[in-house]
């Protein structure tokens, strides 16, 4: 079944990606991007991290994407316009980008058996449970940056106020 | 079943895309949108990662990653829209005030 | 008693060389009377601590050879060893008392004779820098440091020689003498590296002990080649033939230079450093036969354009000239000792000659020309007795000192087994009688006839007298100088300039007594004095041939002597017109040496133009302009093209921002990748 998972989900997220590449409005590719982001929560709960595949339904496709939806309706984005911006970016980074991508293939297809084999749900030993074992981590071990990134929400929150405010 | 090298390489297709998509599109909330792509990707890599060793120290990352993400777009946002405000364009070549 | 001869030896040297840097440095600011206290005091101590070697190195039992050297060697290379050493043997005992001695009478005469002048203090550190490598010349044990001293003089001369340097006579005259010296010191250095090469050391002690173990190197070409370039070497130092042109316009320095450094000390170094390596030469008898008649060459040919120059100064530079080659004689023909000899009664009635005739123009107030002199005799008394003790000296007339060292030169020539011996000694009998005959012209115009003076000072008042066609003349004092003291009318110098004159006077008369021949019943001290250093090779012809040769040797050039006297008392004195009547008979010849055999136009036309021709075409234009500049401009030019490759990457473009992160960060994770292995291997 694992395979079967990777596959279809794998390559929904690939299509998710390239269609936001491909498309013009704004809006188009923000959609494109919460397609993406679901795949990618079935990836992670097949991977073995329950949490953090309803984190990233709850958190990253439910609030942030919302957000973005928001804001490109707020702003009236529309079609993209052609202008010719800068000739460095296509290239030298598009080279760049087809580099790093066959750098890093490179390295993990040869490492790939050191790497060994995923399994469906995991076993993290202990028969301990997921979200047990993530909380377990999160509130003794990782307190400190938890806490600290609960102030960094509300430092954000407070910049945002302030950024996004109208000129008085 | 399936080897993880093969996890992390459609994590680092994901990334590529992403950077493609920075170059390649000119409107700024695209930008930011292939931007939470490319820490998708990242995020994707952390957890295979702590499949691979059993740890769950790789999960309690991308929770952070998530965290960050999200008020990083909040904020990034909130420019956009003063930029907005002033420059009454959503085009990144035309913000370009550092030009020398 | 033992060790401190070699410790104040370097005093000579050092005490002038500490006067140079005071004056150089301070000078400026100082008093005058500071100054020439201080030069004075770094020149009189030198002559003390040789008066004092003297007197140790002529007591009974006393060594041949004081040594003195600094504990580590200056060069020490596998293959040679090079040390700062110093050693006094009686042929270095005999310059230093020339240069010390004379050296200092001479600071004595500038302090009165520059007092009008500005950089005054510029004057006496250069003249103490002059004596620190004088004497460094004449100690040094070994060739290099020799040839240190030997540059160091060139230097001295040029700076004294330019030292009014807004004339451009003058600093074209310093120029002209540090080139042709130089020339002659490219056949030093040559003859140095032969040296090394096939003996492996600079050393003199250990070079002639070398030369001395193999006997069997008797005219091998190896010798003769390295000889032959130290002639090359002497020629320009001592200004023979063909390096002797800058002598006559080295005229326009001060008259106390010339007497220094052109005529007692500088110029002789040539002499000396032939006769300390006369181990050398006397295994070369191709070389010494060269020197020979070099000598002889130079001693006629000076003469003869000495005749008639109407300038002082140019009169007794060709003397010089023409001494220096008598000098050369006398080592060719192997006789050593006499070219010390006559080098040092030389340096008594030479100097002599030019601080009097400096005596002379500061008496007119800057007139050098002596067709502007004349019946001055009795106006400056002092000066007109001493110039006369000279003449009769230089004129080689018994018993005054020339005529000691000139026979003795004379008649080693005579004896010499050399095969042109009796040719060279007809040319120098000739040249005694030239010699006698300009000088006592130089004398009779200088001194007596008609006051010619009075009535330039009449017609140019102040302003600089007429040049002449053959000299250029030189305003040695400031023209303001010359309104004042014509206004004062002709008067002696001070006795601070008068004192030196009378010194030198006494010594040019007894200063040949050192060396009367067994032959007019003296003991010939001067040749016993330096036996040590030449061995009694000159001494044996002498018992030879007798007592009878010498003599009559001896009354042939006293009576050439008086022949010149007498044509120089017709044409000058007792039928003034005559001279002029003459020179326009004889048209041609006297045209020819009063343009000085052209020899200066045509160096200037056959090798200085073609090489400034060389210089400017190829050197300027192709190598510094070129070259030189050219990669200087390339390297701004690359410089540049970086700077605008890395200037356009600052667009203020988002996008191409990122294109540029992409790909360095592509380049990041390849060295990541695949340098690992590269970095953290050693």
């Amino acid at each position: 079944m694992q395979p079967a998972l990777f596959i279809i989900f794998g390559g929904l997220a690939v299509a998710g990606a390239l269609n936001l590449l491909f498309q013009r409005h704004p809006i188009n590719s923000a959609l494109s991007l919460v397609v993406v982001m679901m795949s990618l929560a079935v990836l992670y709960w097949s991977l073995g991290a329950e949490f953090l595949a309803a984190a990233q339904v709850i958190v990253y496709s439910g609030a942030i994407m919302v957000l973005f939806v928001f804001v490109i309706m707020l702003l009236n984005a529309g079609e993209e316009e052609h202008t010719h911006g800068s000739r460095a970016a296509y290239t030298v980074g598009i080279p760049g980008a087809a580099a790093i991508f066959c750098l890093l293939s490179f390295v993990f297809l040869s490492e790939r058996d050191a790497l060994k084999t995923a399994n469906v749900g995991g076993d993290l030993g202990n028969g301990v449970d997921n979200i047990s074992a993530v909380s377990s981590m999160l509130f003794t071990r990782q307190l400190l940056p938890f806490e600290v990134t609960s102030i960094l929400i509300l430092v954000a929150i407070l910049g945002a106020v302030v950024l996004a405010r109208k000129e008085q | 079943m399936v080897p993880t090298a093969y996890y992390l390489v459609l994590a680092a297709v994901l990334f590529s895309i992403g950077i493609a998509a920075f170059l390649i599109k000119r409107n700024v909330i695209t930008i930011f949108i292939s931007i939470e792509l490319m820490l998708n990707a990242v995020n994707l890599t952390f957890v295979a990662f702590a499949h691979m060793w059993h740890q769950v120290s790789g999960q309690i990352f991308v929770f952070f990653v998530m965290v960050v993400a999200a008020a990083e777009a909040a904020v990034g946002l909130a420019i956009i829209i003063s930029i907005f405000r002033t420059r009454k364009t959503l085009n990144v070549d035309e913000i370009d005030l550092m030009k020398s | 008693m033992n060790s401190s001869p070699e410790n104040l030896l370097w005093y000579i040297p050092l005490l002038p060389f500490a006067g140079f840097l005071i004056n150089g440095t301070l000078g400026r600011k100082l008093p005058r009377a500071l100054v020439s206290a201080v030069a004075l005091l770094c020149t009189a101590l030198p002559a003390a601590i040789v008066a004092w070697l003297w007197v140790l190195m002529r007591a009974d039992g006393a060594p041949d050879l004081i040594p003195a050297t600094v504990s580590q060697p200056w060069i020490q290379i596998t293959g040679l060893t090079v040390n700062f050493a110093f050693t006094v043997d009686h042929l270095t005992l005999i310059m230093l008392g020339v240069v010390t001695g004379v050296g200092f009478l001479i600071h004595i005469y500038s302090v009165g004779y520059m007092a009008h002048e500005e950089g005054y203090w510029r004057f006496f550190a250069y003249l103490n820098l002059f004596m620190f490598f004088m004497s460094v010349l004449v100690l040094a044990d070994n060739f290099l440091l020799l040839f240190v001293g030997w540059e160091g003089v060139g230097l001295a001369s040029y700076l004294l020689i330019g030292f009014y340097f807004r004339k451009s006579s003058a600093a074209n005259a310093g120029k002209k003498a540090f080139v042709v010296n130089r020339i002659g010191d490219f056949g030093f250095l040559l003859a140095m590296f032969l040296l090394i090469v096939h003996f492996g050391t600079l050393n003199f002690t250990d070079i002639f002990a070398a030369i001395g173990q193999h006997p069997e190197w008797q005219g091998v070409r190896f010798l003769t080649a390295i000889a032959l370039l130290l002639v090359l070497g002497a020629a320009g130092k001592s200004a023979q033939i063909p390096l002797y042109v800058w002598l006559p316009d080295a005229m326009e320095g001060p008259t106390p230079v010339s007497a220094l450094i052109h005529a007692a000390t500088m110029v002789t170094a040539g002499i000396y450093m032939v006769a300390r390596c006369h181990t050398l030469f006397d295994r070369s008898p191709v070389a010494l036969t060269v020197v020979a008649c070099i000598g002889a060459a130079t001693a006629i040919f000076a003469a003869s354009i000495g005749m008639v120059q109407q300038d002082i100064k140019r009169v007794l530079a060709y003397s010089t000239i023409s001494q220096l080659g008598y000098m050369f004689l006398a080592c060719g023909v192997g006789a050593y000792a006499a070219g010390i000899f006559h080098l040092l009664t030389h340096a008594f009635f030479k100097a002599l000659l030019f601080l009097a005739a400096g005596s002379v123009i500061h008496a007119l107030s800057g007139e050098q020309d002596m067709r502007n002199m004349g019946g001055l005799w009795r106006r400056i008394p002092v000066t007109f007795w001493t110039m006369t003790m000279g003449v009769i000296a230089i004129a080689g007339i018994w018993p005054w000192a020339g005529f000691f060292s000139k026979d003795e030169i004379l008649y080693q020539t005579f004896v010499s087994p050399n095969h042109v011996g009796k040719l060279l000694w007809f040319i120098g009998l000739l040249t005694a009688g030239m010699t006698s005959f300009y000088m006592f012209r130089l004398w009779f115009k200088t001194f007596f006839g008609e006051p010619r003076f009075e009535q330039v000072a009449v017609e140019h008042h102040g302003a600089p007298v007429h040049a002449s066609s053959t000299t250029t003349l030189t305003m040695e004092a400031d023209p303001d100088e010359d309104l004042v003291a014509s206004a004062h009318g002709v008067h002696e110098s001070p006795w601070i300039m008068l004192f030196p004159l009378v010194i030198l006077a006494i010594l040019s008369f007894v200063g040949g007594w050192v060396g009367v021949p067994a032959a007019l019943g003296g003991h010939n001290e001067i040749e016993h004095f330096l036996e040590p250093v030449f061995g009694s090779a000159s001494a044996a012809p002498a018992a030879t041939s007798g007592h009878g040769l010498e003599l009559a040797l001896a009354a042939v050039s006293l009576l050439v002597a008086l022949t010149g006297f007498y044509f120089a008392y017709v044409l000058y004195y007792k039928k003034p017109g005559t001279a002029a009547e003459l020179a326009g008979r004889a048209k041609p010849a006297y045209t020819i040496l009063a343009n000085k055999y052209w020899v200066d136009e045509f160096y200037s036309n056959f090798l200085v133009i073609p090489l400034m021709m060389f210089s400017r075409g190829v050197l300027d234009f192709i190598v510094d302009r070129g070259l030189v500049n050219g990669s200087g401009r390339a390297a701004g030019f690359v410089t540049r093209g970086f700077a605008w490759a890395t200037r356009s990457q600052i667009s203020g473009n988002i996008r191409s921002y990122a294109g540029w992160l992409a790909i360095g960060a592509a380049a990041v994770l390849a060295v990541m990748i695949f340098g690992r292995s590269l970095l953290v291997h050693p």
